[in-house]
């Protein structure tokens, strides 16, 4: 039953993000880009469960190098998209 | 198998999962208006951290120390790469975090696998396909998002084999991929009894081959179409995501990826849209490169108008009404400060002045905005192509630097060309119109533009950084 629990929250949440994303200007499509992005690397809660558990050698290993790719994706992708959007509202008062 | 708060009951970590998903919905939502967005990007960020504290606290950790050093190290990393960022390299950091995440969920449906193999004999079926599904999505995202950055940044050039050859081996890798994953998915008796566990270096080659897959796909593509290739990858990496949800059964995982996969997905559509061409078009079309010399000529000769930088100023010293028409040769020149000053310039003399900005200009969606907003342009100044187009009748002077395909034309006119039917910008019915390039080269298309050889338009040659310096100098001399 998982599966269809699984793909249940899926398609609601592809319809969600159709909603929600059509509604974004184009102005801000690159932040949004990064600020998605960043949001892909929630892949790092897989990654942390893989590294953390430790059951053989090569799991741990998998496991690090995909939390480290992780951890790189969900900081860099936040930070740039914070830089970003910083100028962007700089850019709005003047 | 429980970490510091394992005693609780399951329906905490699922409750907290759900607080995480609601922040990330929320913080896209607060992305619709710039004076939101900045709040959004630190309310996902929020949910974010919430759902990885609550992971690392959940979950039992038999080697903390390698979690920990994993989380330093991808830490110190993504700040370090965020903050030495210049804007203009900004499409090619997205492709490689982009990269990042999508080789992460196909380590991590790799790991996982291993895991279950090595504690049970049975696999379930929902397991195998899933996490081969995410290990083909997440491959050729690490490698395709890899060869997109490196294209971007210069470092990857064109593809050696021919397009036809290319595809037959896109299709050979895609096939190898998909045989693997059945292979892992059905596991046939062909070798007798094996145990489970000998099937898992099927998924290894199921990620070779997809990493192949993955380099063929993107090296033909063009650097015009990279927004477009930037956008699906995006896509992919939250497909990677959510599938790896499905082999973990992580409910935060599945509609987090999925928000990501929709937002890509639909940037992908916009692209495709404002170049009139279709995704399938991209990807394995591709424009023809080879530029019709000859025709070029015929087009441009004795056509061209030079000017200098002090006739442009005196157009502008008449001008009531100025668009300004930015490409990638601004982003590549760094001209956006210069842009920016010879705007602000006007504007305090009461010139109307404004952007029009094309949709593809740049090298990934909403590029040339990010650019601007770098150089404090004000975002109400940043006109979208359907709202600028009425206007450039009424337009004294149009400026544009660093851009070309475009501006052109015979997208209008020519339904033969490679760029028939694609919205540009119609800035031949403003008065004058200044274009500002290196020189007479075409653009991506590889086609010539007619727009450099009418009347009302004269050429100013040279580096968009320098040229609008340039005008900026002069038109304070001027007005001064």
């Amino acid at each position: 039953m998982a599966l269809i629990e699984n793909l249940t929250l899926f398609v609601l949440a592809a319809f969600v993000g159709y909603e929600i994303i059509t509604k974004i200007p184009t102005n801000l499509h690159t932040p949004l880009m990064s600020g998605a992005n960043a949001i892909s690397g929630i892949t790092l809660l897989g990654s942390v469960v893989v590294a953390g558990s430790g059951s053989t050698t090569l799991a741990t290993v998998l496991g690090f190098v995909a939390v480290v790719m992780a951890t790189i994706n969900v900081v860099g992708g936040y930070l740039v998209s914070h830089f970003m959007l910083a100028q962007f509202s700089q850019g709005g008062r003047d | 198998m429980a970490g510091v708060l394992g005693g609780l009951p399951d329906s905490v970590l699922q409750f907290t999962y759900l607080v995480a998903s609601v922040l990330f919905i929320q913080g896209l939502r607060d992305m619709t208006h710039p004076r939101t967005a900045t709040r959004g990007n630190a309310t996902s960020a929020a949910g974010m951290f919430l759902a990885v504290v609550v992971t690392v606290l959940w979950f039992e950790i038999l080697s903390p120390v390698v979690l920990a050093a994993g989380l330093l190290v991808g830490g110190t990393v993504g700040v370090w790469l965020a903050v030495t960022v210049e804007t203009t390299e900004m499409p090619q950091l997205v492709g490689l975090f982009n990269g990042f995440g999508g080789g992460a969920s196909a380590l991590v449906a790799g790991a996982e696998l291993i895991d279950v193999l090595g504690s049970s004999t049975q696999l379930s079926i929902g397991l195998t396909t899933t996490a081969a599904i995410a290990g083909i999505i997440g491959s050729v995202t690490f490698w395709g998002s890899l060869v997109a950055a490196g294209k971007l940044h210069g470092v990857v050039g064109d593809s050696p084999v021919s397009p036809n050859a290319g595809h037959a081996l896109k299709a050979l890798f895609l096939l190898l991929s998909v045989l693997a994953g059945l292979l892992l998915i059905v596991r046939p008796d062909i070798f007798g009894q094996v145990p489970v566990t000998s099937w898992i270096p099927s998924y290894w080659v199921l990620v070779a081959a997809a990493s192949v897959l993955g380099v063929f796909l993107v090296v033909p593509i063009g650097g015009a179409d990279m927004p477009v290739v930037i956008a699906l990858l995006n896509s992919y990496s939250g497909l990677a995501a959510a599938t790896t949800g499905f082999v973990l059964n992580n409910t935060v995982l599945i509609i987090a990826g999925t928000l990501v996969g929709a937002s890509g997905l639909i940037l992908t559509v916009i692209m495709c849209e404002s170049m009139n061409r279709s995704l399938r078009n991209v990807l394995f079309g591709g424009l023809g490169g080879e530029t019709e010399s000859e025709e070029m000529d015929d087009i441009y000769e004795g056509q061209i108008t030079e000017t200098s930088p002090e006739e442009v100023v005196m157009l502008m010293e008449t001008a009531q009404r100025v668009v300004i028409v930015p490409g990638y040769g601004m982003a590549v020149a760094q001209a956006q400060h210069a842009v920016a000053e010879l705007v602000e310039l006007l504007d305090e003399d009461g010139v109307d002045v404004e952007f029009g900005i094309h949709p593809v200009a740049g090298r990934m969606p909403g590029h040339m905005n990010a650019l601007l907003a770098e150089a404090d342009v004000p975002y109400e100044k940043m006109r979208e192509l359907e709202e600028v187009n009425p206007t450039f009748s009424q337009t004294d002077l149009v400026i544009v630097t660093g851009a070309n395909d475009v501006v052109n034309p015979k997208a209008n006119t020519d339904d033969s060309s490679p760029i028939a039917g694609m919205p540009v910008l119609n800035v031949s019915e403003a008065r004058s119109v200044v274009v500002n390039k290196r020189s007479l080269s075409p653009g991506f298309s590889g086609i010539p533009n007619p727009l450099f050889a009418k009347d009302n338009t004269s050429m100013l040659f040279g580096d968009a950084k320098e040229s609008m310096q340039a005008l900026v100098n002069q038109y304070k001399e001027a007005t001064s």
